[in-house]
């Protein structure tokens, strides 16, 4: 499968999407000018991976900020990633939060609630 | 200009001075609000901020509130009027520094058959304490109602999250059909 790697900006997430080597990875910022332009490709993406998924996939979201326009996405993912939980397959989110931001703490623990798929919070020290 | 001008000019630029100082505005624009310029006024805020040795909660939660102002200036100012008198994605946009709180303030033009809908709206969200205000905007994010502008309609609730604080808002009547609607948010520096 072809692998996803854009690098980030001051507005938009750096995304590793690596099936062979395992790397499921979204992180920074997220405040692009057309969300669903930006997100796109990884939707996509996570649809054909859906059809081949590797025997685990741990997806990490290390976002340090992202805008109510995002949220709506990154929801999008999550639920693909539910789905795929849904049929069989072995899925974890890790959610990854700067120890003192309890509002990305926060917005870990409603995803949680809306999506029925393994997850897990992890503090970091920035 | 003529010598009158010029005198009357150079003081309403004192006044203009004055009067943003009594306010304590450390920035004000008016015109067109894009992405770039989203980026460059959080950038230039946050930079200051910084500076000032701003609590990094602080810090945050102003970046927060900026975007979701901006981001709703330029996706929802409405656009209508003849051609060179376009609305579209402008207003003005205000962030002032007091002693205990800084205030984000938008202001544009809308149809006047917005009003109802958004007081409701905000009204609304002004009505509910922090469980009802995430409990609303889970069910705003899971509803999806991302417009074709890409406004989740979740800016205010956001908003209303991170600072804790009402919105306040008026709208002053401009003519028949349309109004100036002022929106403010603050933040409270001492977290």
């Amino acid at each position: 499968m072809e692998v996803i790697k854009i690098k980030g900006t001051d507005d938009t997430p750096t995304i590793i999407l690596d099936k062979d080597s395992g790397i499921f990875e979204i992180s920074g910022r997220s405040l692009p000018e057309d969300v669903t332009t930006f997100y796109e490709p990884v939707l996509n993406w996570l649809d054909d991976y859906q059809e081949e998924a590797n025997d685990q996939t741990v997806f990490s979201f290390k976002l340090v900020y992202f805008n109510t326009a995002s949220s709506k996405l990154i929801l999008d993912i999550l639920m693909k990633l539910e789905e795929m939980h849904e049929n069989g397959k072995s899925v974890l989110i890790k959610w990854f939060f700067p120890e003192d931001d309890e509002d990305m703490e926060e917005a870990g623990e409603e995803y949680a609630d809306i999506v029925d798929v393994p997850f897990e919070q992890v503090s970091y020290t920035l | 200009m003529d010598k009158s001008n010029v005198k009357g000019f150079l003081e309403f630029v004192y006044d203009f001075y004055r009067s943003m100082k009594a306010h304590e505005i450390t920035l004000v624009y008016e015109g067109e609000i894009t992405h770039q310029i989203t980026k460059a006024f959080t950038s230039l805020t946050e930079s200051n901020m910084a500076k000032e040795s701003e609590a990094n909660a602080v810090q945050k939660k102003v970046f927060h509130v900026m975007v979701e102002c901006l981001q709703n200036i330029s996706k929802h100012a409405d656009s209508f009027g003849s051609d060179d008198f376009l609305f579209a994605g402008r207003g003005i946009f205000m962030v002032s520094k007091g002693k205990n709180d800084y205030h984000v303030t938008t202001g544009n033009v809308i149809e006047n058959d917005k009003i109802v809908e958004l007081t409701e709206m905000l009204n609304h969200i002004n009505s509910l304490d922090r469980e009802g205000l995430k409990t609303l905007y889970k069910s705003q994010m899971k509803e999806g109602r991302l417009s074709e502008k890409g406004g989740a309609g979740l800016g205010f609730i956001d908003i209303a999250r991170k600072t804790g604080n009402k919105l306040e808002f008026h709208f002053l009547p401009i003519d028949e059909s349309s109004s100036f609607f002022l929106l403010t948010s603050s933040v409270s520096r001492n977290l």
